[in-house]
């Protein structure tokens, strides 16, 4: 009787949905769960995380192979809720579900103990499927709704330590996100009623319409620009980042390293090219103010970085910064220069979240909240701060790690498309991000142990912490529990790894290339 | 001035008389009184003005339907009244006052 | 299917006469029977549920159903209608009574007084309601209009605090002037065309006197603003609903205050013709939209400052029916568009602000007040009420995939296509300062309580009756296909089936 769903859904239809499922299921069987059923928690959690993954694995092997996997859902008009998966979103699809499951182990570390556990691994189920969400969207009213539900469920992570600096960055968080949402709406309706549709296409769907009304899409593209680029942090729009950082480490390390810049920043790569389509934006001339905004979001969130001394903040400003490499890489307008930006969607993501375990590892076994309390503590943590190292030095730029790769491609874009300005503002970059991690290295390996941490080790000999006692049961001791410490190590690994196998298939770069060359030179 | 002109202008002016009382009287019995001024001035209208068929120049002819309509105005308006001297007179009794609240709508 | 089991071979005029008969003797038997009143009312409340929604099917099977009550003949007998409008608000009215009826149930469960004058006066509101969605005459409509007002003034006194009464004795007030201004309007339109019916005013109004039939509508629109609380006349709602037992709150503004909207919306279309091919209406329109703009800020604004939980639902209900009326210029061109998003809204709106008062009820029994600021603890331990606080929050805010989205999506495109830039910026305000004032609230979820105060304990009926309606209002964003065609049937079509229906009356 109703015409709500289709009676036989076809295996192609019912995968990303699927997707979708194995976190929503368990998150919301996960809230009505008691405290104190951790083993049931941790076991939907992970059961769900592995489901995932398992799914996408399965749809990469079915995309290679010429399938496709749709599922649609009237909701409005003859708009319909689509999903769709291709090959920008199983990009996105593969570095959450992959980054989900090391973030959901080391959470399970992170959180042990602290109170409001189910509602904490509930919306962060919720989030995830809100981002995986977001990868499949087949249509912008699709992403509107996955979009405005990433904003509802990551509020409770952002707040869930309840404190007053917690509700305020909550209350900033929601402002910002919230008319971001108002704006996103705006734009997404008022291109429905000239465009007549909505559904991502290869080089956009706007063509027909941009003789006749290239003010109106002026106005639209800075309205969904506007939407997206709060969550991708541009400046003037990052302020609610920073502040966010009074998320739990995995909040911060997922979510804000992740899920909710990267749904921003995979935004801003989908309106300009499954929107207006690159070459039609920039025939409108709306390109070159954005790779304009970039630069200047580079630039600015370097700077602020160099002089954060609270560590978590520095990652946030380097975040701001790092998150526009992709959207500078859209807005030069040219091939390499795509590669470049959408393989540090990825890239960024590894790295960025290496470095927020590493981060909350430091605070939760020694307490350590600020750069200048890190002399010496290479020696102490090395497993931790070898990862740290690593995913720095790829931040940096330093060849093999993965993020020389997308520097180097942007650099190749610029000159590609026969513009030089973006290699001053990557070299500068780089060479400020150098002056914000290189300290941080310098002081964690090469200087005497200073501060609180040391003198409480000195005072309780080795091995004391709860948390080194809970860990170290059998020897040899593990610098910090390791759920704690494997995480960082497997991601660190992963962008040593991504950066020197490139070039083989299957890679982000492989991906990234066939991404660049369906938008560039498509029949 | 045919005469149901005359009870239809007779009829406002109650309308008006009541809505006036209505706005500048304070004392709830008052505002009571002037909304039951007010129905009289509506049923005055209808019956007034009331005829069978529109543009015939037989008005007088007494039509039965809005008579019927009046009555039940009537008993609606006894109705509202007794309900509203209930609730006045508990408001009264429970706190002395007869006036509305001025707190409110800000 | 069970609905045949109750009535077999039952039509639509056997469910329109259930759906107000039923409970109407049960209003007047449980007030016999004070002790019985609690089950009477919710066997009452699940018949006339059941008679509504199988009306509803019945119109979107067969289209517009009429009856001739007892088969007397109009002008003197009356005619009943149910049409896709009707159908719809009248189902709207059927899950938010059961959902309420059933929260009532443990609501009053230990205060014998309360619950003897609550049922009779409950279902008596749900009669009228019934009974004025389906009237087809405008006299008929006054009736229903007083019946409403009435059971809805005594049942805001409930409370029997000197709060209650005052917020009572000024919604009288402003209703009966209401309808006295409703009825002066009636009386012109009687001399004008010598007919009450809706169809048959609706044939004569182009060719009836001009300046007494202006004279007449703005009288009975005039009257009827009042009562749906459009800015400026909402300053009555505030007091009323705020100080009312939850479920009376739910009940006046998730229906009561739709019941005259839709009344204004019967008036617009059906005699007026939507309002188009005149200068005058084009006028009206917009100020109108004007209105209902200026309800949507100010109403968000005055939300966003409450310090009780209650009248913060109350001033966003301001805000809300600012909304509908948008419709109003944004329907100028004769695109249906923006009247199917305004009642989205209406029916999303419904639901959903059921739900946000039955969880204030929730949240003031367990922690004794409303104070938005104190709430922390109470909210802690009612995770469910919360949950469904934010669920109908966002339907409110006009999030995707409510019912308030679609609503909102539809009169956003309309405005966007007329290029009326004003009135989306409004729309999506009102949208951004309904998620502050959401959150204003929620946020107390997550900062933890400084003192436990467990005053009484919540029954979990009362959870779940929430928790219900708020996923309703978000599932409703899903079903606009089955709603939007039901919305259509009978439209432009009353005038001329009228007519058809007086004559065999005569003959």
């Amino acid at each position: 009787m109703s015409p709500l769903f289709d009676p036989q859904l076809p295996a192609d239809a019912l995968l990303p949905l699927l997707v979708l499922a194995s976190s929503l299921l368990p998150g919301l069987v996960i809230f009505f769960l008691g405290e104190a059923r951790v083993r049931t928690r941790t076991a939907l959690n992970l059961g769900g995380a592995f489901l995932k993954l398992g799914f996408v694995a399965w749809m990469i092997w079915g995309v290679y192979h010429g399938q496709r996997y749709e599922l649609r859902l009237p909701l409005v008009d003859d708009l319909d809720l689509t999903l769709r998966v291709g090959a920008l979103s199983l990009l996105f699809l593969v570095l959450s579900a992959g980054l989900w499951l090391l973030t959901t182990v080391y959470a399970v570390g992170y959180l042990e103990q602290s109170p409001h556990r189910s509602r904490f691994f509930g919306f962060f189920s919720l989030c995830v499927t809100a981002t995986v969400g977001v990868a499949m969207a087949g249509n912008l009213l699709t992403f509107l709704l996955f979009f405005e539900m990433l904003t509802l469920t990551t509020y409770p992570l952002v707040v869930h330590r309840g404190t007053e600096a917690a509700r305020q960055a909550g209350i900033v968080y929601l402002t910002h996100t919230m008319l971001a949402g108002a704006l996103l709406l705006a734009g997404t309706v008022w291109l429905y009623t000239l465009a007549g549709t909505l559904t991502f296409a290869p080089r956009g769907f706007v063509s027909d319409i941009a003789g006749s009304h290239a003010g109106a899409l002026t106005a639209i593209f800075a309205l969904l620009i506007g939407g997206v680029g709060v969550k991708a942090a541009l400046v003037p729009l990052h302020g609610w980042l920073p502040r966010a950082m009074v998320a739990p480490a995995p909040v911060s390390a997922l979510l804000h390293a992740v899920a909710v810049v990267k749904a921003g920043a995979f935004g801003v790569v989908l309106i300009v090219y499954d929107v207006f389509g690159v070459e039609q934006a920039a025939a409108l001339g709306l390109t070159g103010p954005l790779a304009l905004v970039a630069a200047v979001t580079i630039i600015y969130g370097s700077l602020r970085a160099l002089f954060q001394d609270d560590l978590k903040r520095r990652l946030a400003f380097s975040t701001v910064s790092q998150v526009s490499y992709i959207v500078l890489g859209v807005a030069i307008v040219g091939p390499l220069a795509s590669v470049g930006g959408i393989v540090h969607l990825v890239h960024q993501g590894i790295m960025k979240i290496t470095l927020f375990f590493c981060a909350g590892n430091l605070a939760e076994t020694l307490g350590i909240h600020k750069v200048s309390e890190m002399n010496g503590v290479g020696r102490r943590m090395p497993g931790t701060m070898v990862a740290f190292t690593i995913a720095a030095l790829g931040m940096i730029g330093v060849p093999p790690i993965a993020g020389f790769i997308s520097k180097w491609y942007l650099g190749l874009g610029a000159l590609e498309a026969g513009v030089h300005w973006p290699l001053y503002v990557l070299t500068a970059s780089s060479l400020l991000n150098a002056a914000y991690f290189l300290p941080i290295l310098h002081r964690a390996w090469f200087r005497e142990p200073s501060g609180a941490w040391a003198e409480r080790s000195a005072e309780h000999a080795v091995g004391d912490e709860p948390r080194t006692a809970a860990a170290g049961a059998g020897s040899p001791q593990l610098e910090t529990g390791l759920l704690l410490l494997l995480p960082p190590l497997v991601t660190a690994a992963l962008s040593l790894l991504v950066g020197l196998f490139a070039s083989m298939p299957f890679s982000a770069l492989e991906w990234s290339l066939l991404i660049a060359e369906r938008e560039f030179h498509y029949p | 001035m045919t005469q149901p002109v005359f009870w239809a202008l007779v009829g406002m002016a109650l309308v008006v008389m009541g809505l006036y009382a209505l706005i500048v009287h304070a004392h709830l019995l008052r505002k009571v009184l002037a909304l039951n001024v007010m129905s009289s001035g509506v049923f005055l209208v209808f019956i007034g003005l009331a005829r069978r068929a529109p543009g015939e120049d037989a008005p007088l002819a007494a039509d039965p339907v809005p008579q019927a309509m009046v009555l039940t105005g009537i008993v609606v308006a006894v109705a509202a009244t007794g309900l509203a001297l209930a609730l006045i007179v508990r408001q009264r009794a429970l706190t002395g006052r007869t006036t509305l609240n001025d707190d409110v709508g800000r | 299917m069970p609905l045949e089991l109750l009535g077999p071979g039952w039509s639509g005029p056997h469910w329109m006469l259930a759906a107000v008969f039923v409970p109407l003797s049960a209003a007047l038997l449980s007030f016999l029977l004070p002790r019985l009143a609690s089950p009477l009312g919710l066997i009452a409340a699940t018949l006339t549920a059941v008679a509504a929604l199988a009306l509803t099917r019945e119109v979107m099977a067969e289209g517009t159903t009429r009856t001739l009550l007892g088969g007397w003949a109009t002008p003197l007998g009356i005619l009943w209608r149910a049409d896709g409008l009707s159908a719809a608000l009248m189902a709207m009215t059927a899950i938010v009574g059961v959902m309420v009826s059933l929260y009532a149930a443990a609501y009053f469960r230990h205060e014998a007084h309360e619950r003897a004058y609550f049922w009779p006066l409950w279902l008596m509101l749900w009669a009228a309601l019934n009974a004025l969605f389906l009237s087809a005459d405008l006299f008929n409509l006054y009736v229903t209009l007083e019946l409403l007002g009435f059971s809805a003034v005594s049942l805001t006194a409930l409370g029997g605090g000197a709060a209650a009464l005052n917020g009572a004795i000024r919604y009288l007030l402003v209703s009966v002037l209401g309808s006295l201004s409703y009825l002066l309007g009636v009386a012109l339109v009687y001399h004008g065309c010598g007919s009450v019916d809706i169809g048959l005013v609706a044939a004569c109004v182009p060719d009836a006197p001009r300046p007494a039939m202006q004279v007449a509508l703005a009288a009975m629109i005039a009257g009827l603003l009042l009562k749906t609380a459009l800015f400026p006349f909402h300053v009555w709602l505030p007091p009323a609903h705020g100080s009312a037992p939850a479920p009376v709150s739910a009940v006046l503004s998730a229906l009561v205050v739709k019941a005259s909207f839709y009344l204004v919306l019967r008036l617009w279309l059906d005699v007026l013709g939507g309002g188009d091919g005149d200068g005058g209406g084009r006028w009206v329109a917009e100020l109108l939209g004007a209105l209902g703009a200026a309800g949507v800020v100010w109403g968000s604004v005055l939300a966003l400052r409450q310090e009780r939980l209650k009248l913060l639902i109350a001033y966003s209900t301001v805000a809300q029916i600012g909304y509908l009326f948008l419709a109003f210029p944004l329907a100028l061109t004769g695109d249906a568009v923006a009247w199917t998003g305004a009642l989205y809204l209406a029916l999303a709106h419904g639901l959903a602000k059921a739900a946000m008062f039955l969880c204030a009820g929730n949240l003031l029994r367990f922690g004794g007040h409303d104070r938005i600021a104190e709430l922390d603890s109470a909210v802690h331990r009612l995770p469910l009420t919360l949950t469904a606080f934010a669920l109908a929050g966002v339907s409110i805010m006009g999030l995707p995939p409510s019912g308030g989205f679609i609503g909102k999506w539809l009169l956003l495109k309309a405005a966007f296509e007329q290029e009326r830039f004003l009135l989306a910026t409004v729309i999506l305000l009102g949208g951004a300062l309904a998620a502050a004032y959401v959150f204003k609230v929620v946020g107390h979820a997550f900062t933890p309580a400084e003192r436990e105060r467990r005053v009484r304990s919540v029954p979990p009926d009362m959870e779940w009756s929430a928790i219900f309606l708020a996923v309703a209002a978000i599932v409703l964003g899903l079903t606009l296909p089955l709603i939007s065609p039901l919305l259509q049937v009978g439209t432009a079509s009353a005038a001329s089936a009228a007519v058809t229906l007086m004559a065999e009356g005569y003959a």
